[in-house]
């Protein structure tokens, strides 16, 4: 029993740092959508054509969301100026969970409300957070699904990528 | 499809189909990796500490229990636990054969999560002592996420060793225990969850009490009609426990949960448990909640309140647990949370009170203490009601 | 013999149920804010709740499926 336990248990550890990576490159144009924002007016995808979007899907509700704004935020503030852009699409039902949260975890960055979960089901929402990095051209680049620590270093990273283009 | 899972699970535990399932399982998993898998997420930072107390039947039993857990990285996790019971007893099996006493056992516990992927495999090493008392179990689970996170599948192992000393002995007896456990967990809407728990356990070697004692009918024992010999028990048992639970989210924000639980085992015991929870926020940080918990159970083979003479069959037992009776909990609780933003660095703290009244009835065991002076046999049915407090103080970070 | 082909047959089919064309999750991950909430989970109170089966194992015969995870928020 202990032996093929070890055994087993090697193998799956060996062969999973092997193969895990973690996020996707995607491709195609990022489907265009109005959202409800903080900023006090409506927010259009299109409209932001030309800078680089990161869009990213987050609940209240959720853990990992909890970790990753704060990063998130920095990465904001160190290359808005550079024709960059977050766009947080929060999923919660109760919009004003999600007016909690950002009372106690300030973002500098727009935060849209897709309460019926219109968008979240346009862009196959099926981890969350989910991340999709759009380039200047509208088009999506790269896909992460779920947050642990050590993606921002992935997400700066491509951030810089797309700028540069 | 996971029904059919269940059902081939229920007919055949048995050790080796326990070791076929692990490998399975852990082979499956490593076969349907695939690139960019998902994961899921460790167990929350946490300190959580308890003062646990129970009053009752003559007996009061309290102490801490502290547990620690840090995560390491992002997929490893340490925990560890403290646990006290200070006991001052003078129950009715103290009373009615010895005196009262104090007595204290102390456990503590070392773990390890480790997360891969939607996998979470768990290990654990416990302790416990007393004065004559020495218990260590080795418990390792696998607990797999799969169909968009909505199932969730547990297997887990372990394995028990006790040490049965006696005061005034040098010797110590051995027990030895295999606990082999299935779960199952489906999300069914937005709103309800149902799961499924199985559970087998053997144990083997000295299962009985050192102390304590049966009674015979015995004339020559003029003052009560009865003596006393020690108990005795079979040298092996095996049991099984199946559970379902459901969890129903109502749409004002409140849950209630229901649980039914049937219990047999190789002495003889049938037991059924029923549980009802209702938890019901008042506001963001206020919660009040209200249970309620039937137990019932058949006695073992070889129970007896009284038996005929001496040595009248192999095993003898006259311990209230193995007796036909039943157990009816009503308990309250109350908790106010802070949430994170309140404290730098504290993502929860949670102050929790929690109150349970346990009243037991039973069947066929006598009150002898109450009896005395009584004709042999005709003591009053014994019952007793205890109360059970829970303050806790839980940090997340 | 038969059995372990059976319970692979199981398994496999389980996890691969995702797979299926016609068998998605119904949950969607966006749609878990009632899940996710502390009063659905299943070990709301930590060591409180874990105290509280030791105090029925020592006065009850019946041991066992007392455990369950899963639900939640179902995140990464």
């Amino acid at each position: 029993m202990k032996q093929v336990l070890k055994f087993w248990t090697i193998s799956v550890l060996l062969i999973s740092w092997a193969f895990t990576t973690q996020a996707t490159p995607l491709k195609g144009a990022a489907s265009d959508f109005t959202l409800k924002s903080n900023q006090g007016k409506n927010l259009r995808l299109e409209d932001f054509r030309g800078q680089v979007v990161m869009l990213n899907f987050w609940a209240s509700w959720c853990g990992p969301c909890r970790q990753e704004m704060p990063l998130m935020d920095e990465i904001y503030k160190k290359y808005s100026d550079l024709g960059f852009t977050i766009l947080a699409v929060n999923v919660d039902e109760d919009t004003a969970d999600a007016d909690r949260f950002l009372k106690a975890v300030p973002v500098s960055f727009p935060v849209l409300y897709d309460s019926d979960s219109k968008i979240s089901e346009l862009y196959n929402v099926d981890a969350m957070p989910t991340t999709v990095m759009i380039d200047r051209d509208g088009n999506k680049r790269f896909l992460h699904r779920g947050y642990q620590s050590g993606y921002e270093e992935d997400y700066k990273k491509q951030v810089k990528q797309l700028i540069r283009e | 499809m996971a029904l059919g899972v269940v059902v081939a699970v229920i007919k055949f535990t048995s050790q080796a189909f326990f070791k076929t399932i692990f490998k399975l399982l852990i082979t499956v998993n490593f076969l349907t990796h695939s690139f960019n898998s998902l994961a899921g997420t460790l167990p929350v930072d946490t300190v959580d500490s308890l003062y646990h107390r129970y009053e009752g039947g003559g007996m009061t039993i309290d102490g801490p229990f502290i547990l620690v857990r840090k995560s390491v990285g992002n997929q490893f996790s340490l925990s560890g636990h403290y646990y006290v019971d200070s006991v001052s007893a003078a129950s009715v099996d103290v009373l009615a054969t010895a005196s009262a006493y104090t007595e204290e056992r102390t456990e503590v516990s070392a773990g390890v999560d480790y997360l891969n992927e939607k996998t979470l495999m768990s290990f654990k090493y416990t302790n416990s002592e007393e004065n004559d008392f020495t218990a260590n179990s080795a418990f390792f689970s696998v607990s797999q996420d799969f169909f968009g996170d909505l199932t969730n599948f547990t297997l887990g192992y372990a394995r028990g060793w006790d040490d049965v000393g006696q005061l005034g002995k040098s010797e110590t007896e051995d027990a030895d225990r295999h606990i082999y456990q299935v779960g199952m967990t489906q999300v069914l809407t937005k709103n309800a969850l149902i799961g499924v728990n199985l559970e087998t356990i053997t144990d083997e070697g000295f299962l009985q009490n050192p102390y304590r004692q049966v009674r015979f009918i015995d004339p020559g024992n003029t003052a009560r009609g009865y003596s006393y010999q020690l108990e005795s028990y079979p040298e092996t048992r095996t049991s099984t426990a199946m559970a379902f639970r459901g969890l129903y989210y109502l749409p004002y924000r409140a849950s209630i949960k229901g649980e039914y639980r049937y219990f047999n085992d190789s002495w003889g015991i049938e037991s059924h448990t029923y549980d009802l929870l209702y938890v019901h926020p008042l506001d963001d940080q206020w919660i009040v909640e209200g249970k309620f918990r039937y137990y019932s159970q058949t006695q073992a083979d070889f129970y007896q309140d009284l038996f005929p003479f001496k040595d009248s069959q192999t095993h003898l037992a006259r311990d209230k647990e193995l007796s036909n009776f039943s157990g009816t909990t009503f308990g309250a609780g109350i908790s106010y949370e802070l949430g994170q933003g309140a404290i730098t660095h504290i993502d929860r703290l949670k102050f929790t009170l929690l109150l349970d009244y346990i009243q037991f009835e039973y069947d066929n065991f006598r009150d002898v203490v109450a009896g005395e002076g009584l004709a042999v046999g005709t003591e009053p049915l014994y019952e007793f009601d205890a109360w059970v407090t829970r303050a806790s103080i839980t940090l997340e970070y | 013999m038969k059995l372990y082909l059976l319970m692979t047959i199981l398994l496999s089919s389980l996890f691969s149920l995702s797979g299926c064309a016609d068998l998605k999750p119904w949950v969607k991950p966006y749609e878990r804010n009632n899940l996710a909430d502390p009063i659905m989970s299943l070990g709301r109170h930590g060591v409180a709740g874990s105290y509280v089966h030791h105090v029925y194992q020592a006065r009850e015969s019946a041991r066992g499926a007392e455990g369950g995870a899963g639900g939640g928020c179902g995140c990464n």
